[in-house]
């Protein structure tokens, strides 16, 4: 029979040796439900958000404006209700509920990336309509000005930049909610936390297994924290632009690079001189 | 005498590009604009001038139904664009509109500016939207900076390419809310060359403006509006030299003996 550990870090080499799968399972599982359901979350928010914008004036007929004001009514209710309990009572609620009233009978991890979702999708909803609004008004009217109805403008115009302007917080979405799948232990979704748990328990050492969960955490919301700063920049576009030639120099191309200062001539010009 | 029942959609002179008839609007209990009569022609350009205040922006947005009139008409080619079925998306397909504030669409470069709106709402074919885009940044000067985004350009180069987004729909008219307020000194006069430019080749525009040599020179019409109303609307040599009505004589007594 194999000795045990007599220190600390013997005992972390052997929790990592021992139960390294199980916690790899964890922790793809916990990233599974996070990004799966910040992303529902996502659309949900982007969904709720545009219903929630549509502009209601004096000449939309009554029967439209009465069903408009309605679904918006509902969905206040919705972000309330969402925001305003615990993810680890709705969790409860969410799975034995359905069970119980609706006879579903839900997969834990599905039940999991269900109740991130619609979670999430009521913080998403405020924030990205809080994007929407930050957007000057006078980039809908110009929009307008050149004949887009409300669906366009939201799509070519506003929701680009909103989209742009609330990734920091998408990205603080992302995070919470790596760490707060925790909670759906409860219902024994078998995320990095729940198996910490079990791995914990067979030989007793909960510092030392949950000495490993906490790193783990870390390296996952410090990765997905860095992509997220990366795809911030992509979306930004290049900081340079290129003056395309001109008629004395057809050819000729200049490229400016912002913030810098410096130019690049290239072409038949910068060529030749 | 019996007028003709409201419901009865008015129908006027198919000639005239904008009619406004009897145009009111309120903001709340505070009436900017009261009893507007007038017409723009095709061909005509047209100088909006009074104080800040008189209500002329309003009037513009009106037009072009940003702002939503309380009471009149607005005729496009003596069609009522404010009753029965007419489409405000596409009626403002034909009527162009270039803001103070230049409003470049900000998550898109000059071209995409310039292409967004023939493709997306026009339905243009890609390339042909291109070479449209392109002959009319060439018109403005801003060919060049075609892959510029709004935030790399100055003042003077963002009104120039709202001007090409404008211009690339091909309106009937184009509306300019005075378009060179916002911009510094030094960077007016390239504005105003391409709106010159632009009066010159028979383009129909109607300016909102405070730059009364432009109003004189290149306008055929002036009107000076008040208190939101229009106090009178001339020729140019009129209202400049001979204006019939003191209040106008008074407005450009003050505009004129400060420059």
């Amino acid at each position: 029979m194999a000795t045990l550990p007599e220190n600390f870090w013997g005992w972390v080499l052997f929790v990592i040796r021992q139960y390294g799968p199980l916690f790899l399972t964890g922790a793809r599982n916990t990233l599974l439900i996070a990004i799966t359901g910040t992303a529902a979350g996502f659309l949900i928010g982007l969904l709720v958000a545009i219903v929630r914008t549509i502009p209601l004036k004096p000449s939309t007929p009554l029967t439209v404006r009465g069903l408009v004001r309605f679904a918006q009514f509902l969905l206040t209710v919705y972000i309330e209700v969402f925001r305003g309990t615990p993810m680890i009572v709705q969790a409860m609620v969410l799975y034995y509920g359905s069970s119980q009233l609706l006879g579903w009978d839900l997969s834990a991890i599905l039940a999991g990336i269900l109740i991130v979702s619609i979670n999430t999708g009521a913080y998403m909803a405020e924030i990205i309509r809080g994007g929407i609004d930050s957007i000057d008004r006078g980039q809908t009217e110009a929009a307008q000005a050149i004949g887009m109805n409300h669906i366009k403008t939201m799509v070519y115009v506003i929701l680009p930049q909103a989209i742009r302007n609330i990734l920091p917080a998408t990205g603080n979405e992302l995070v919470v909610n790596i760490k707060d799948t925790s909670v759906l232990n409860v219902i024994s979704v078998t995320e990095l936390f729940f198996m910490s748990k079990s791995a914990a328990g067979t030989y007793m050492r909960y510092f030392e297994v949950f000495f490993v969960t906490s790193v783990i955490y870390l390296i996952l919301t410090f990765t997905v924290t860095r992509l997220l700063r990366l795809l911030e920049k992509k979306l930004d576009g290049p900081d340079n632009y290129t003056i395309m030639g001109s008629q004395t120099t057809p050819d000729g191309m200049i490229h400016v690079h912002h913030g810098d200062g410096n130019l690049a001539i290239r072409g038949k010009w910068g060529g030749q001189a | 005498m019996n007028h003709a029942p409201a419901a009865t959609p008015l129908t006027g002179d198919a000639g005239n590009i904008i009619e406004v008839v009897h145009l009111g609007k309120t903001f709340g209990t505070n009436p900017v604009l009261r009893d507007i009569d007038f017409k723009v022609q095709k061909g005509e350009v047209v100088s909006i001038i009074g104080s800040s205040g008189s209500g002329k922006s309003t009037l513009l947005r009106c037009i072009n139904l940003l702002e939503t009139p309380t009471s009149g008409d607005i005729l496009h080619h003596g069609e009522s664009i404010l009753r029965g079925s007419h489409r405000v998306s596409d009626y403002r397909t034909h009527v162009g509109m270039v803001f103070q504030q230049f409003n470049l669409f900000n998550n898109m470069n000059v071209l995409d500016n310039c292409l967004v709106g023939q493709i997306r709402v026009l339905g243009r074919k890609p390339d042909e939207a291109r070479q449209k885009a392109l002959a009319y940044l060439e018109k403005v000067g801003m060919a060049q900076f075609m892959n510029a985004k709004p935030r790399q350009l100055s003042g003077g180069q963002k009104q120039r390419a709202a001007i090409a987004r404008a211009l690339a729909m091909e309106p009937e008219i184009l509306l300019f809310d005075e378009p060179t307020s916002a911009l510094d000194p030094e960077m007016v006069g390239e504005v105003l060359k391409v709106m010159r430019d632009l009066a010159n080749s028979g383009l129909t525009m109607l300016v909102v403006t405070h730059e009364m040599q432009f109003a004189r020179e290149v306008s055929n019409r002036v009107v000076f509006m008040d208190k939101g109303v229009i106090v009178e609307d001339d020729s140019p040599d009129v209202i400049f030299n001979a204006p019939r009505q003191e209040r106008t004589r008074i407005f450009l007594d003050r505009i004129l003996e400060r420059n």
